[in-house]
């Protein structure tokens, strides 16, 4: 019966029951955010002890397995390159050092940018209204049905090699609309609500009320909206890096299995070429959803009940 | 069950214009603000891959023109709409000089088949686990299983598509790797294309359903315990109703149809992934056509296929929010907004 509050209340001081009673520390947050900083500490430790030089082509023998394994022309795996080679002689341990952050850092600026903007636009139609708030919904409404990778997959071809930053900036020119609408919805709202009424009535500033009563009570929706469009925007630059296009000269998880795909690496039973980078988007991807999930529960008291 | 108001449809119809002509705008804006010249870039790639081009006069006459290195500015862009509302995006610079409308009509129903497939397996399966993960009569163990397979659906088409594609095509030989259908086959309506069809088929598809349904049984969830504590269901189960028979007719009704509006607003993601689905299993669709046209710097084939894909999601967000009033009679439409 240790679910009771009431037992525990007796326990604990006052401030360690807040902190378990308090949503965000949650196991899913936790594990989540967990994961994404294992991957951030990989890239970081590793630029450290690894040798990054290993990453140009023909630094090391070609497709050489991990250690422990053969490949089909019976070598086996070294210790000079725990996880294997790839069919141009890269070392796969320092391209997914390098390739793993840049991943991760295309996703939170892009995500970042378009928060931004996001924030930015839906309190401006939320607030305004009028025209404003016309040409503001009509245009996230009419650019949430266009797939970011297809304008992309066109500008990138007609640009040609770009850099990480700027690719970033392209996929955020694309996350926007859905924290614009999701924040001017609870701003339309909120506007009828008692305390932004109160506020007002004691005379508080637009500003004021914006950020200092409204924000804190969209933290957990826009972690949520934030968090989705990370996912969304790594999912968009992997796709671009998987067609070929994305940066050419920087190793991406992305341009990895590309260029294990073109070079039949399935077929050749090169698992650890396509697989460890797959692997790694993988706990990416799973770590970001459990944030999500863990931020839905801070979000939506319902949820919590059903567990 | 009411007629859709004026306004309401001309609203969706506005958007639906704006979408496709914002989409169409930029695909020709962003290319002219490039700092090297597209049709540098493909001649040079051309020169460099053939030695001699054969057509190069033609084809460079047809790039100039596309590019718009003769006329002014608005005057290339009236005729690049004009081209692009009766779908003409010229001729392709790779397979010249076949039209770009001709290839993507060759690719476009092999996409559109996988993708209807595709979401209507998801839709049943999804709703199916959602409704089963908040149903209080549920066994335990269901719930517990769920959300491991909801981990799944955190990822991207394309990996759970190398990962069956390794499994079940590279490893197992149970499946074909590439293609839509056998190169022994005589495409026709025989049974031997048929089935060479649904064999090729089957890990694609499968690698988008598996990572798609758990949206639809996250959404679901969320609604079912959204309904469960609707006053209408408490009157059944006091009423003495069978669990069952609440589930289907009181809970499952009322909680599917938002689900409906959810999905118009992932079309365009999913549209996306299964173009990457397509580009690694070089399944024949509009993916491989993408993939191909962005090896062979067709830069119409890029536009057209991009300008035919989102101008296909348009449309379908359009038709769902259409068809979405008919199917839900609690939402009335009357100034547009809800």
């Amino acid at each position: 019966m240790t679910g009771v509050p009431g037992s525990r209340a007796g326990e604990l001081k006052g401030w360690q029951m807040r902190r378990l009673e308090s949503p965000w520390m949650n196991p899913k947050l936790f594990w989540g955010a967990g994961l994404l900083l294992a991957i951030v500490a990989l890239g970081i430790i590793g630029r450290l002890f690894w040798n990054l030089d290993l990453a140009f082509t023909g630094a090391a023998p070609l497709k050489l397995p991990p250690v422990g394994f053969e490949n089909l022309r019976g070598q086996e795996g070294a210790w000079v390159h725990p996880i294997g080679t790839d069919g141009s002689g890269r070392d796969m341990l320092a391209l997914i050092v390098i390739g793993a952050p840049n991943s991760l850092f295309v996703g939170l600026l892009a995500s970042l940018i378009g928060m931004s903007l996001g924030i930015f636009l839906g309190f401006s139609a939320g607030f305004i209204g009028g025209r404003t708030d016309d040409i503001i919904r009509v245009l996230s409404d009419v650019m949430i049905t266009i797939p970011p990778l297809l304008i992309l997959v066109v500008v990138q071809s007609a640009w040609g090699d770009v850099s990480l930053t700027m690719m970033a900036l392209l996929i955020a020119g694309f996350v926007w609309q859905s924290p614009t609408r999701l924040i001017r919805a609870q701003v339309l709202s909120m506007k009828q609500s008692g305390y932004v009424q109160m506020a007002r009535l004691s005379g508080a500033s637009t500003m004021h009320i914006m950020f200092r009563e409204m924000l804190p009570n969209l933290v957990p929706y826009l972690f949520g909206s934030f968090i989705a469009n990370v996912t969304t925007s790594i999912v968009t630059a992997v796709g671009l890096e998987v067609l070929g296009l994305g940066p050419q000269r920087i190793p991406t998880l992305g341009r990895t299995i590309y260029e294990a795909i073109n070079a039949g690496a399935l077929i050749q039973n090169l698992w650890w070429w396509w697989g460890i980078p797959t692997l790694l988007l993988g706990l990416m991807f799973i770590g970001l959803l459990l944030i999500n999930l863990g931020l839905d529960e801070v979000s939506n008291p319902r949820l919590r009940k059903l567990q | 069950m009411g007629r859709i108001p004026r306004s309401y449809l001309l609203n969706r119809v506005v958007t639906l214009l704006l979408t496709v002509w914002i989409a169409a705008t930029l695909i020709w804006i962003i290319p002219r603000l490039s700092p090297v010249d597209p049709a540098d870039i493909m001649l040079g790639r051309m020169a460099a891959g053939a030695g001699a081009v054969e057509n190069a006069d033609q084809i460079l006459a047809q790039l100039k023109e596309n590019f718009g290195l003769n006329d002014p500015l608005v005057i290339q862009y009236l005729k690049y709409i004009r081209n692009v509302v009766t779908l003409d995006f010229g001729l392709s610079t790779a397979t010249f000089p076949t039209r770009v409308s001709t290839l993507i009509a060759r690719a476009l129903p092999w996409t559109v088949g996988l993708m209807l497939l595709s979401v209507v397996i998801t839709f049943f399966i999804g709703n199916a686990l959602g409704a089963i993960m908040a149903w209080d009569r549920s066994p335990k163990l269901v719930r517990v299983a769920i959300p491991v397979a909801m981990v799944f659906t955190s990822i991207p088409p394309i990996l759970s598509g190398l990962l069956l594609m390794w499994l079940f095509a590279a490893k197992l030989r149970w499946f074909p790797l590439t293609s839509a259908y056998g190169l022994t086959v005589e495409p026709g309506w025989t049974w031997g294309f048929v089935q060479s069809v649904i064999h090729h088929g089957f890990l694609p598809a499968l690698s988008i359903v598996i990572v798609t349904f758990g949206f639809w049984a996250l959404g679901m969830r969320g609604l079912m315990i959204t309904v469960q504590g609707e006053d209408y269901v408490m009157l059944a189960k006091a009423k003495g109703l069978r669990p069952r028979y609440i589930l289907y007719r009181y809970m499952i009704r009322n909680a599917i149809l938002p689900q409906i509006t959810a999905f118009a607003l992932k079309i365009g993601l999913l549209v996306a992934g299964q173009v990457l689905v397509e580009r690694i299993f070089a399944y024949n669709g509009m993916g491989k056509l993408l993939y191909d046209a962005i090896l062979d710097q067709d830069f119409p084939v890029i536009q057209g296929v991009s300008f035919v894909i989102i101008l296909m999601t348009a449309v379908s967000v359009f038709l769902v929010d259409l068809v979405y009033p008919f199917v839900d009679p609690r939402i009335r439409h009357d100034g547009g907004e809800t």
